[in-house]
């Protein structure tokens, strides 16, 4: 557009004219075609890394990645953005590796920032058992080659200088596990960057894309039905977090998840304090500082079933109990925003993925409250099992049928893991 | 901060309140028969149901007494609250019972 043509012919300017042109979007918004090699339900974190994988590792790109709403616009656009890899079990830490390794190159992957910042976790102790459940961890993440280092209450504020470790708090800090590899992204980053390449890689990501039902023929899915027209399907994979059960029964296939409210905050910006991740299970609260400046927040879920992308004001408040009294430093600081998302969490808290009933659909749920840090783990090892067929080695255990067989990853108050 | 209100206290706040889970989830009448698929559905297995769902409630810090309640998971509102040994509401009686429900 050239601009001030309009200022010669004498009518009014249009608003806006003189702004710089928009910039290049990062992928097009298409209409479905009829049908794909692969529909993967959920344009969340987990289905655009999917995608992402699917295109680079194995040259499938007869792909859809269907979104209900707005590409990340759920839990991705909603958690706290921790990432590491600092769990107990052989299991949880294989997964949770294989991310934070992939986490390491992910910007060269991408070419694209997503302000990966290693600053480090600490997971705090504050009673007996506490440390030596910690002090077992950190033996248990050595021999499974994840760093991780038992630090003692002086070694806590050296790393962590604004934590209180005075002897006279009602939980007091008696030491930390301390993983050096762990971090923060700019989640939104990361959910744009692996769009970006899907759709460079010929993908297609609809959004507003609702799927409504399924179309089956024994055994198989033949197709979804959406709210842009019916799609076929070689293969379907269901990438949905906490609508997965929405997903199931349509399906008529059960799944052990509870969707639950997970509520997170930030405070205004401030100065940088806080050079670290900070995690409690005892006075359950978690924090980062941002790069802009926020203080980041969360804790557990909201006790009861909810799909309302809200929860209730009391849990924030007990938070921020928490966060004060670990953090006197932040008692002026004013809450600035608070939000939901709409977490699935499964009986062992660990997540659920790999076959269904149906031969040609693939589950990936239960993630829970600690989907975002696994996010390329989880797009390249569903990439190759759907490639191949098999589930990868690092998802095999996550299997559904482990609440039969009675294998369970059970993660629940063993992991480093607030619940 | 929302009022449930206890079949036997009256309207109290919510953060009195314990969350049980799904209501009407019956023991196994035979457990010694039952697969172990039949143990996993009945120990693990649960409904994830997004809107009107039938639960169970525990008023901890009142009467400490259970009572089922159909709540709705998309708006969190309660719907009705009955005790244990009411049947469940049929969905086209929630309108009425959810009158019933004011102390
Ligand atoms: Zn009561």
């Amino acid at each position: 557009m050239s601009l001030g043509s309009s200022h010669a012919t004498g009518t009014p300017p249009t608003p806006g004219a003189d702004l710089p042109e928009h910039p290049d979007l990062l992928w097009r918004d298409t209409e479905p075609k009829r049908t794909y090699d692969v529909v993967i339900v959920g344009g969340g974190g987990h289905g655009l890394a999917t995608a992402h994988y699917l295109a680079k590792n194995h040259g499938i790109t007869d792909v859809a990645v269907l979104e209900k709403g707005w590409l990340a616009g759920g839990n991705m656009a909603r958690n706290t953005t921790i990432i590491r890899s600092n769990y107990l079990w052989d299991e949880s830490s294989g997964i949770y590796e294989h991310a934070l390794k992939l986490w390491e190159g992910l910007e060269d992957d991408l070419g694209y920032p997503i302000l990966f910042s290693q600053r480090g976790v600490l997971n705090l102790a504050h009673t007996l058992q506490d440390v030596r459940d910690s002090v077992r961890r950190v033996e248990a993440n050595k021999l499974n080659g994840v760093d991780a280092e038992w630090l003692e209450p002086d070694e806590v504020r050296k790393v962590c200088p604004v934590v209180n470790t005075s002897t006279d708090i009602r939980y007091p800090v008696l030491g930390a596990t301390y993983q050096p590899r762990a971090g923060i992204a700019k989640h939104d980053f990361v959910a744009w960057g692996f769009a970006r390449r899907a759709d460079e890689a010929g993908i297609d990501l609809v959004q507003d894309c609702e799927v409504t039902g399924f179309t089956t023929d024994g055994d198989r899915v033949t197709g979804v039905r959406t709210t842009r027209g019916a799609i076929g399907a070689g293969t379907v994979v269901l990438c949905a977090a906490g609508h997965t059960s929405v997903l199931t029964d349509m399906l008529g296939i059960r799944v052990p998840i509870q969707s639950h409210p997970l509520q997170a905050l930030v405070s205004e910006l401030l100065e940088p304090v806080h050079p670290t991740v900070v995690m409690s299970n005892a006075v359950h609260v978690y924090v980062s500082q941002a790069h802009k400046g926020e203080l980041v927040m969360g804790a557990g879920v909201d006790s009861y079933n909810g799909y309302g992308q809200r929860g209730a004001f009391h849990v924030i408040e007990r938070q921020m109990a928490a966060a004060v009294e670990l953090f006197p430093v932040f008692a002026r600081a004013h809450l600035l925003r608070t939000w939901g998302g709409i977490v699935d969490v499964s009986p062992d808290a660990s997540p659920i993925v790999g076959r269904t009933p149906y031969e040609n659909v693939y589950l990936n749920c239960g993630w829970g409250t600690g989907g975002f840090k696994a996010t390329p783990g989880i797009g390249s090892a569903l990439a190759h099992t759907i490639a191949h067929d098999e589930p990868h080695p690092l998802v095999a255990p996550f299997s559904l049928d482990r609440f039969v067989t009675g294998a369970l990853v059970d993660e629940h108050g063993a992991a480093a893991v607030a619940h | 901060m929302q009022l449930i209100a206890c079949p036997w206290c009256g309207p109290r706040e919510e953060v009195e309140f314990h969350y049980g889970g799904q209501a009407h989830v019956p023991y196994p009448d035979s457990p010694a028969e039952l697969s172990d698929e039949e143990w996993a559905l009945y120990v693990f297995f649960r409904d994830n149901t997004k809107g009107r769902f039938a639960e169970r409630w525990n008023h901890t810090t009142g009467c400490r007494r259970w009572f089922n309640a159909i709540r709705d998971t998309t708006t969190y509102r309660f719907e009705s609250v009955y005790r244990l040994d009411d049947p469940k509401p049929p969905v086209t009686e929630l309108a009425r019972s959810r009158r019933s429900t004011a102390p």
